[in-house]
């Protein structure tokens, strides 16, 4: 019963990494920015909430109200003033861009808000658990966390399929100039894209930092997991990105159920593993489509 | 009368090839001009260039009155300018229904919407919900023009769209066409096969490295002219 419990534990521990992962994959899928920055763009959201806790008395969950659209606005801002132009450059310039914006907000964080511990109050859900047996408990605030990643991939989806933005986002990711052709601002999409990325990575950040604490180098650690859940869950894929942050978690969970010591390694095992053996079965290597050769 | 379209001593460029060397072409209101010349002749690159799909190194493109030289290609869809690209370049994992409504964010008033694209293109209607990518390359080059017709452009320009199909299929093609033009549509048409341009032209120019060496009627021009002006015959002679 403790495996089952572990599982289950790693199912629902899945969802706050499907969280995360949401908006880099969006990203990828779109842009095909690989955004290192993401992580700590969560983080930066996870700090302004505290800051909102801390200075105005409101608890976490009401610091979502004013953090969320702000992430918004961020994002967009971010691609029309850094990611767009390096975007223009190639593949590589992007991913160099997004390693120096990791690197800032790291150390302006670390300058604002020293690099101290801190942690954000889940209020009275954060110890609740369902006991199903002596062993089998279900905790309620991961459960909460699973719901809203389902939720956010549920209207994501939504907004894929049913809008115009939705629309104009995926002809835009299939084929950028053929997309301006028929009227589509494919600069206009791609900072859409980047502003839902950078809400959604503000959200995941506060909720990690309910679940646990965190401090100015916490970043790049969950970009690493976020990036997991991306690539085993299929790079640009919504839904194989819930699948990924599932196997993840699973995985990280009954490693720790081996030695506590497997938790993170037992998750590197799994993603070298599905890396491994995608690379074989796709024999003609990572299906990364660089843009240049589509053109 | 002043032309809808005015292209103005046009230059354009890939890297170290001239593709478009000094080149003026007016097209008025309602008319429909075909483009003809071999592979490589600058008809592709001149059509994108008009689009906004390629950035010209000289020379001016006025549409409607307005300079759009250096306007982004989106914005020229919003001012009526609509480019069915060689290639067909369909968004594949879009249904066809959500290929043509991608165009319809312009929202430029019109008669053309999902339903009347289906009545000109009768094929594509048991199709709408199928994956681009599944559908044969007849299908696929109607939806194309469908996606193209959804902004209500002024102007249509067609790149090739007898390209790769077979010969029935190209038939249907051009009979949709023909509906089209009928209803006083202004096309700028590159085409390979000449009977096909003579066929649907007010006006026919033939392009040969870049240049325009001879504009006409189909009317005034007879298909030995067409063709030596086609394969360059009278300046390799000269």
């Amino acid at each position: 019963m403790t495996w089952v419990n572990a599982v289950v534990h790693g199912i629902l521990l899945g969802g706050l990494y499907a969280l995360l992962a949401t908006g880099l994959s969006l990203m990828f899928g779109v842009m095909r920015i690989i955004n290192l920055a993401h992580g700590s763009l969560a983080l930066l959201g996870a700090y302004m909430a505290f800051l909102l806790v801390e200075h105005a008395h409101i608890s976490a969950y009401l610091a979502l109200v004013p953090v969320l659209p702000g992430a918004l606005v961020v994002g967009y801002v971010l691609q029309r003033t850094v990611l767009e132009r390096s975007l223009r450059s190639g593949m590589l310039v992007p991913l160099l861009t997004t390693f120096g914006l990791l690197i800032v907000i790291g150390n302006l964080l670390q300058e604002f808000f020293s690099p101290d511990v801190h942690s954000l109050d889940p209020g009275a859900i954060g110890p609740a658990a369902w006991r199903i047996t002596s062993r089998l408990s279900i905790p309620a605030f991961d459960a909460l966390i699973l719901g809203i990643a389902i939720l956010v991939l549920f209207l994501l989806q939504l907004v894929l399929t049913r809008t115009q933005i939705g629309r104009e986002l995926r002809a835009t990711a299939a084929d950028p100039d053929a997309a301006e052709l028929v009227g589509v601002d494919s600069r206009a999409v791609y900072a859409r894209a980047t502003a839902i990325a950078v809400a959604t990575a503000a959200l995941a950040g506060v909720f990690f930092a309910m679940r646990s604490t965190f401090d100015p180098t916490s970043g790049p650690t969950q970009l690493i997991y976020a990036f997991e859940a991306v690539v085993i869950g299929g790079m640009g894929s919504l839904w194989g990105t819930l699948a990924g942050g599932i196997v993840l978690g699973v995985a990280q969970t009954v490693g720790a159920q081996i030695d506590p010591q497997y938790f993170a390694l037992a998750g590197h095992v799994v993603f070298l593993a599905v890396l491994v053996v995608r690379t074989a079965v796709e024999s003609g290597g990572l299906r990364v489509r660089l843009r240049g050769a589509t053109t | 009368m002043t032309a809808l379209l005015s292209v103005e001593k046009l230059e354009a460029r890939h890297g170290l090839l001239h593709a478009v060397r000094d080149v003026s072409l007016e097209v008025a209101e309602g008319e429909t001009v075909a483009i003809v010349g071999a592979n490589g002749a600058g008809k592709t690159t001149l059509l994108r260039s008009i689009a906004g799909a390629h950035r010209p190194s000289g020379g001016r493109v006025v549409f409607a009155g307005e300079d759009v030289t250096r306007m982004p290609a989106h914005r020229r869809v919003k001012r009526g300018i609509a480019l069915v690209p060689e290639g067909r370049r369909l968004f594949p994992e879009l249904t066809v229904e959500e290929n043509l409504r991608v165009a319809a964010g312009v929202r430029r008033p019109g008669r053309w919407d999902v339903d009347a694209v289906l009545e000109v293109f009768p094929l594509l209607e048991p199709l709408r919900e199928k994956r681009a990518a599944s559908l044969s390359g007849g299908e696929q080059q109607a939806t194309a023009i469908g996606r193209a017709l959804m902004s209500n452009p002024r102007l249509l320009l067609l790149d090739e769209v007898s390209l790769g199909l077979a010969p029935v299929v190209v038939d249907a093609v051009y009979r949709s066409l023909a509906t089209l033009l009928e209803s006083g549509a202004t096309v700028l048409l590159v085409e390979q096969d000449l009977s096909r341009a003579l066929g649907v032209a007010d006006r026919v120019v033939c392009m040969l490295e870049g240049r325009f060496v001879l504009v006409g009627t189909p009317a005034e021009l007879t298909r030995e002219q067409v063709m030596e002006a086609y394969f360059g015959l009278r300046r390799s002679a000269a």
